[in-house]
């Protein structure tokens, strides 16, 4: 018991990130309202932004901004073990800027659909389309 | 529907779960992400680039490439929205109002009316205007200068503090969608026009693969910074530092004019006469 | 400056992107000769590294002069060189076909029309070039990205086809980019060839099993790959016409190529074929694809439609080819990228022809129209023989390859599929080519219930700027049909790594 609860402890994020990617899925899935779906797949894009984030993580240490003083001496030999490894932070900074970029247009077209069909409802969406 | 949702996310779920127990420990530095190629960056930015931070170095540098497309790619979101929204029509097609400042009479026009010739004492009004609020637009007037002034910060300062390109021009964006919030889209317009804001977010990009185009016809691989010492006077590393900066100062700026764009054609549903 | 072809492959098109956007705020009319000039430049680039590969090898290009795995570097191997070619070959010719089109269509914002077109072939050749897996994910999304812009543009349903297609497109790209953290996590590395060096010592890792999954999961979701394709008929068949003629070609091609490479080349095909039991059912539901997709295109009594579903059918044609996992059948699925690309091209150019000139898409106001347009007609029986597979076509080819691959490998339920679904498309074709040619033309079109057809006897040959195109793409078709045996033997073979027999 100790162990396990030690195990998932663990790995915390990683645990919430599941949770997160499949809140996610279940919304864009079950969901019948357009805005809802895309607040679930911002949730995904989410999820996978805080799994990127937490490999980058090592406990205890600081920010990838190596230490300096405003002397000209001020730079000196950085250990990768004092920092977290910045790379998954800046793949992550690309990704938020897709997922910015995914939002806006789907946005777009949510804005398109009701001037269309006047609902956001996929139900009552799928009544204008059968109604001649 | 429901069902279907909930055995697609549990078999998700347990496609996930199966291979969690096999990671790394959160948090663990002997992590094998921690110990290929990331300690490369932490140990050589400084004297590669000459930029303590590392975040930037590596975006702007290591990974410039992937961060041109991420410019590239909030550029076309801004035009794909105005491609999708905007219609080109001209204003008379709906009823406009317009108030008197001094009596505070509204008038309403018509369709295709036209106001009287010398109204300079009237003013336009969106059709769900709330009387004047001075706290929100003299607040707003003073704030916006000052996040103006941070987001240059922000911009300039990326190399040795968090900051770029990104996360200054979405201030700098805010700034503008803050003032075009607390008075209407028409101001917003004088102050930034449609035409400024596309032209903005291209040259941004332009800037960004410009220096690329520069870095491979002095000799260099595409984006390579070091290939404009001689250029800059510096040499090779600084050159890589300068680079960095401009490429980041394209950055900033395409996101600025994208994050405008986006709201002025999401706001009024690309007919940019009313705003919210 | 030959060696900077795999870097100015991309960069020309992108750095057209801005200035077409520009150009068109200055003059509309600057657009369309900006990117044509540019896909021009990219075509011969793509042609001058499809050369260079065949002269010296692998081409490797460091961006920024970082080496790997430290920078991106992109790696031209015999597999992306041919690839590559057609993408830039099939856009180039879109782009000539359809300017007549996009004018009638989008004649008030041809800027933004062609700013995100070009970008979306660049997203898409750089998806090709690339050599690593994360710059992979955000190219994906560039493409990705304009072509919902491009296809929530057209009539009717599009917007909520557009919008279906995002929610399916983005969970794939996200499932993608999942798959890559998760090697990541194990490996500490993004590239793709220093992940195939770093990988074998960890396939027990649940962690690497787990990131396999995912990915190919993402990659079917993009691909339309059957049970994952409801998104594909909507957002194929409601796209304006000069849209689905890129985007059709192109997309799910690239993608399968996709797959081809991190299967091939991330994954080692030791790991891909053997250590997991994926192939055999892979191929299974490439047999349900194949059928499935044949029958939903008899069901259907649009033209585009019934082209969306074969599309269905042939990702299923390739996937089901690779997933046989011995030489034959990968070298079957890689040509079959190529002429499936020109012969998509050509059969939804020359549908576009057609709406674009009788004002319906439905099957049955096709009538008499081999006297009416006999050239666009022409080719697009050359092009439903293709799709059919009768030689010399290069339909017929591949088909053959994917056949004796199925042999090969025992998998004669594949053998199977494919030919039932060559009869079904006999069946499909023969079916337009009667209407077209036998049935004569009756003005009914004039007092049509949907009202919005035009008189037929008005209908004429579709304008020379897009018969050109037509034929040319219709010329392609022999002569990747007379040529398939060399494209086989001095490109394909050297795309396949050496352990597969």
């Amino acid at each position: 018991m100790e162990s396990l609860l030690s195990n998932f402890l663990a790995k915390y994020n990683y645990w919430v990130y599941i949770g997160l990617v499949m809140i996610g899925m279940y919304a864009m899935i079950a969901k019948r309202n357009l805005v809802k779906k895309i607040i679930g797949m911002n949730i995904v894009q989410t999820a996978v932004i805080l799994f990127y984030v937490s490999i980058g993580a090592k406990k205890g240490k600081t920010i990838p901004i190596i230490a300096h003083g405003h002397e000209e001496t001020g730079h000196h030999a950085a250990q990768a073990i004092d920092y977290i490894s910045p790379l998954p932070h800046v793949l992550m900074l690309t990704a938020i800027v897709v997922s910015v970029a995914t939002l806006g247009v789907a946005l777009a077209l949510a804005i398109k659909i009701y001037r269309q069909y006047g609902t956001l409802e996929e139900d009552e969406i799928a009544l204008r389309i059968n109604e001649p | 529907m429901k069902t279907f949702a909930l055995i697609t996310v549990l078999l998700l779920g347990g496609l996930l779960f199966y291979g969690t127990p096999d990671f790394p420990d959160w948090g663990d530095p002997a992590s094998p992400a921690s110990l290929h190629v990331s300690p490369y960056y932490i140990e050589h930015a400084v004297e590669d680039t000459a930029v303590p931070n590392i975040v930037t170095a590596v975006l702007a540098d290591y990974r410039g490439y992937d961060t041109m497309f991420e410019t590239a790619v909030i550029f076309s979101a801004g035009i794909a929205c105005l491609f999708l929204l905007r219609v080109y029509r001209r204003k008379s097609a709906r009823t406009r109002l317009y108030r008197h400042n001094l009596t505070g009479v509204t008038l309403r026009i018509a369709k295709g009316g036209k106001l009287p010739e010398g109204s300079a004492e009237f003013e336009r009004i969106d059709s769900v205007w709330v009387p004047y609020d001075m706290i929100i637009k003299v607040t707003s007037r003073l704030i916006v200068p000052f996040v103006q002034l941070f987001a240059l910060y922000v911009i300039a300062h990326g190399h040795h503090s968090p900051g770029g390109g990104f996360q200054g021009g979405v201030i700098f964006g805010a700034a503008i969608i803050l003032y075009a919030l607390s008075n209407d889209l028409r101001r917003a317009f004088r102050r930034l026009s449609e035409k400024a804001a596309l032209l903005a977010s291209a040259a941004g990009v332009l800037i960004y693969v410009g220096t690329g185009l520069l870095c491979l016809l002095l000799g260099g691989n595409f984006l390579d910074y070091s290939m404009l010492a001689e250029m800059l006077h510096t040499d090779a590393i600084m050159a890589r530092s300068h680079g960095i900066l401009i490429v980041e100062i394209g950055v900033g700026l395409a996101v600025m004019a994208v994050m405008v764009s986006l709201y002025y054609n999401l706001s009024s549903a690309g007919r940019h006469d009313e705003g919210l | 400056m030959s060696a900077h072809f795999p870097g100015l492959v991309i960069i020309i098109p992108l750095v057209a992107a801005f200035l077409i956007l520009i150009g068109a705020l200055l003059d509309k009319r600057l657009a369309f000769p900006l990117t044509a000039l540019a896909l021009l430049g990219s075509l011969v680039t793509a042609i001058g590294l499809l050369a260079r590969v065949m002269q010296v090898g692998v081409v490797e290009y460091h961006l920024a002069g970082w080496a790997p795995p430290v920078g991106i570097a992109y790696r031209v191997d015999h597999l992306n060189g041919l690839v590559l070619v057609a993408v830039a070959a099939v856009a180039f010719i879109n782009l000539l076909g359809t300017r007549p089109l996009v004018v009638e269509a989008f004649g008030d914002r041809l800027g933004p029309f062609y700013t995100l077109y070009i970008l979306l072939v660049a997203g898409l050749l750089g998806i090709v070039v690339t050599g690593d897996a994360f710059n992979l994910y955000v190219l994906l999304e560039i493409a990705a990205l304009t072509g919902y812009a491009l296809v929530g543009m057209g009539e009717g349903r599009a917007p909520l086809a557009s919008l279906n297609y995002i929610f399916m497109g983005t969970v794939g790209a996200s499932f993608y980019l999942l798959g890559v953290g998760y090697l990541y996590l194990v490996t500490g590395t993004l590239n793709m060839a220093d992940l195939a060096v770093r990988l074998p010592a960890l396939y027990p890792s649940k962690v690497v099993f787990s990131a396999f999954v995912i990915c190919l999961a993402g990659l079917c979701l993009k691909m339309g790959f059957f049970p994952l394709h409801a998104w594909l008929p909507n957002a194929y068949s409601y796209a304006p016409d000069p849209v689905s003629s890129l985007v059709a070609p192109l997309m799910t091609k690239v993608m399968v190529y996709v797959m081809v490479r991190i299967m091939l080349f991330v994954f080692t095909p030791a790991f891909a074929f053997d250590l997991t039991a994926i192939s055999e059912p892979m191929v299974w539901m490439a047999i349900v694809a194949i059928v499935a997709g044949s029958f939903l295109a008899l069901s259907t009594r649009r033209l585009k439609r019934m082209l969306t579903y074969i599309v269905v059918a042939e990702v299923g044609y390739m996937v089901g080819g690779f997933w046989l996992g011995n030489r034959l059948g990968i070298s079957g699925a890689i040509l079959h990228i190529i002429n499936d690309a020109v012969m998509t091209l050509c059969v939804f150019l020359a549908a576009a022809a057609l709406i674009a000139r009788t004002g319906s898409d439905a099957i049955d106001d096709m009538q008499g129209l081999f006297k009416k347009m006999p050239v666009t007609m022409a080719v697009f029986v050359i092009a439903g023989l293709s799709i059919i597979g009768v030689p010399p076509t290069c339909g017929f080819f591949s088909k053959w390859y994917l056949i004796s691959g199925a042999i090969a490998a025992g998998q004669y339920g594949f053998m199977a599929a494919l030919l039932l679904s060559s009869l079904i498309n006999l069946v499909l074709f023969f079916r337009i080519f009667e209407i077209a040619y036998f049935e004569p033309f009756e003005d009914h079109h004039a007092e049509h219930p949907t009202g919005h057809g035009r008189v037929l006897s008005a209908v004429q040959e579709a304008p020379l700027e897009l018969l050109v195109p037509l034929v040319v793409t219709a010329a392609l078709l022999f002569a990747l049909g007379i040529y398939a045996g060399d494209i086989v033997s001095l490109i394909i073979d050297k795309a396949i790594p050496l352990g597969i027999v």
